[in-house]
């Protein structure tokens, strides 16, 4: 386990990434022990404040500290996003092992259905299931992982086809191995790497998903602080003052990057040959 | 070749089924009664309104004869009405989509136009400070939120060039200069990431094919480095950067829908929001159903033009 971590270290984008992931984890983890105000708490008095130090990044249009409202926006951001790829990576990939191993009506019938999500453009499918569902928080987790599924699945899928017809998959048959074993203890792992990497990236846009659907003021639904929400509700006080629109659309890119750099760096560790392919 | 379009279609047919399906279906998912919701901000709902909207919207029958019902409809051009205005559906949408296919051609032009010069240099002074920071920019742009680019252009462009026109749309055959002023900016903001997924992606396949056998026998047999690169090496390289524009046509679109929210563009990203928020539901299907079939079709253009280009393609 040790030699990944060091090679991590040595990619150089891939360990600014990493850092800056623990970075954003961090502030959305002690958001509370972090903030220097509450993320709903007004100082009418002091609207539209820039930078200084009681207010480090300056305050909004009802005098709420913008630097607080970042920490707890990380949260609702990771929160979402780390629900949306957990659901679809699980669901997605145990959907592409499943057609792999069945073959046949079950595998067309999956992979179908994986198609006719694949083929709409993801904000619009996001949005007709928050028109469903109604907005907030956790309904946008779950309209970003259904929108994920396919790229899980069709990522699990096809590895597991190669690996499922290599010769010790057939020894573990021959020895009496049921498929749920065979599929756990033999395929998945040699399917996990790839799995990983799209897990990394898919956390970075699915955080610029989150921000961009609760920009539209379907996604999170105030006073539940987030990020695309705080750079929405700035963006008609920006000639009062810019600052708010700057920091949060510059929290919402650094949350995405780290992930993003992150996930490049564990594609080049992982897998030397997949470097530079993109999607 | 031609198995692989018939295959191809054969897809197709079935995909749009089940996009259809699932849109259908959009309006039947939603908890409780529809109608009712859909006339629940309007004060003078009668038995009478709920029960006229609920039989023009067939939902008295059952199941697979609403669908029947709807699709007919579909394919002959028929979405229903917009509850709100009681105009057609396929009106409202036709009145916008010249706006959203103008924003999405003029952003896919211009991502084209700025990712090949950037990505040709990144990959002519590969290793050098010029690539550094292409490889850099390109990381960044990808994850850079298109719609907080776009509220700081306008917000420069009111604060250094307040005369400049930044908001709202004017029809291009009405003053085409206005039209095109105000949509540099949305075009700039909404191109960004596909700026920076092509230039990754010519790069990183320029390189490899710079490290094939053919190159180094044209370079052994004297052919100019300038030829070498834009005759032989260019060509090859395309193949992959092709499939990437295919892919993030999909991203473009959902770049679109946000950035018509930021620019006050009458487009179909306006048209699918405000129909949302005024849970006017026969619109947002009919919104959803056309761009989804555009995109399919553009992807179907993609798969076709891949397979031309590159003859080695076979049905996977």
């Amino acid at each position: 386990m040790l030699a990944p971590a060091r090679r991590l270290v040595r990619n150089r984008i891939g360990f600014a990434g990493f850092v800056l992931c623990l970075a954003v984890v961090i502030a959305a983890s002690f958001a509370p022990l972090l903030a220097t105000h509450g993320p709903r708490e007004q100082v009418v008095r002091d609207r539209f404040q820039g930078p200084s130090t009681t207010y480090l990044l300056g305050t909004d249009n009802f005098g709420r500290d913008v630097y607080s409202r970042i920490l707890y926006g990380f949260r609702t951001s990771i929160a979402v996003a780390f629900g949306a790829v957990g659901l679809a990576s699980v669901l997605g990939s145990g959907a592409g092992l499943a057609a792999a191993f069945y073959g046949g009506w079950v595998d067309r019938l999956i992979m179908r259905l994986m198609d006719v999500l694949l083929a709409f453009p993801i904000i619009l499918l996001a949005i007709a299931v928050l028109a469903v569902l109604g907005p907030g928080s956790a309904n946008t987790a779950l309209a970003i992982g259904i929108v994920y599924l396919p790229i899980f699945a069709r990522l699990a899928r096809g590895p597991a086809l190669t690996v499922l017809s290599w010769d010790y998959v057939s020894a573990a048959r021959a020895l009496g191995a049921g498929g749920a074993r065979i599929m756990a203890r033999h395929v998945l792992p040699n399917v996990m790497a790839p799995l990983l990497v799209q897990l990394t990236v898919s956390l970075s846009t699915a955080i610029l998903v989150e921000a961009s659907l609760s920009f539209l003021g379907l996604g999170t639904q105030p006073p539940t602080p987030s990020l695309g929400l705080m750079l929405a509700e700035s963006r008609d006080f920006m000639v009062l003052s810019p600052w708010t629109s700057l920091f949060s659309g510059l929290a919402i890119l650094v949350a995405s990057l780290g992930f993003n750099l992150f996930g490049d760096g564990l594609r080049d560790i992982v897998d030397p040959a997949l470097r530079g392919v993109d999607n | 070749m031609s198995t692989y379009v018939i295959r191809r279609l054969l897809d197709l047919g079935f995909v749009l089924f089940g996009v259809s399906v699932l849109i259908f279906l959009m309006l039947r998912l939603i908890p409780g009664d529809a109608v009712a919701i859909m006339l629940g901000a309007n004060i003078d709902i009668t038995p009478e309104r709920v029960e006229a909207l609920r039989r023009q919207l067939g939902l008295h029958l059952p199941m697979h004869e609403q669908y029947v019902q709807w699709l007919g409809g579909v394919l002959r051009g028929d979405l229903g009405r917009s509850v709100w205005t009681g105009r057609p559906v396929t009106d409202e949408i036709l009145g916008r989509l010249p706006v959203t296919l103008q924003l999405s051609a003029m952003a896919l032009c211009f991502a084209i136009a700025v990712a090949f010069p950037l990505g040709i240099l990144a990959a002519r002074a590969r290793g050098g400070g010029a690539d550094a920071f292409v490889r850099l920019a390109s990381i960044v742009g990808l994850t850079v939120p298109s719609f907080w680019i776009g509220v700081l252009m306008l917000y420069a462009t009111s604060m250094y060039l307040p005369t400049w026109p930044t908001i709202g749309y004017v029809p291009f055959a009405e003053d085409p200069w206005g039209n095109l002023a105000r949509m540099i900016l949305p075009t700039i903001a909404v191109s960004l990431p596909m700026i920076a997924g092509l230039t990754r992606i010519l790069r990183s396949s320029l390189l490899d094919v710079l490290s094939l056998d053919y190159i180094r026998t044209g370079r052994a047999k004297g052919l100019a480095s300038r030829s070498l690169f834009y005759k032989h090496a260019l060509r090859n390289a395309m193949i992959p950067v092709i499939t990437v524009i295919g892919v993030q046509v999909g991203y473009l679109l959902s770049g679109v829908v946000v950035i018509e929210q930021v620019f006050a563009i009458p487009g179909l990203g306006r048209l699918v929001i405000g129909a949302i928020n005024e849970r006017n539901y026969p619109l947002a299907q009919g919104v959803i159903l056309v761009a989804t079939v555009v995109f399919v079709f553009v992807n179907l253009l993609v798969d076709l033009a891949y397979a031309w280009i590159d003859p080695r393609v076979e049905y996977g």
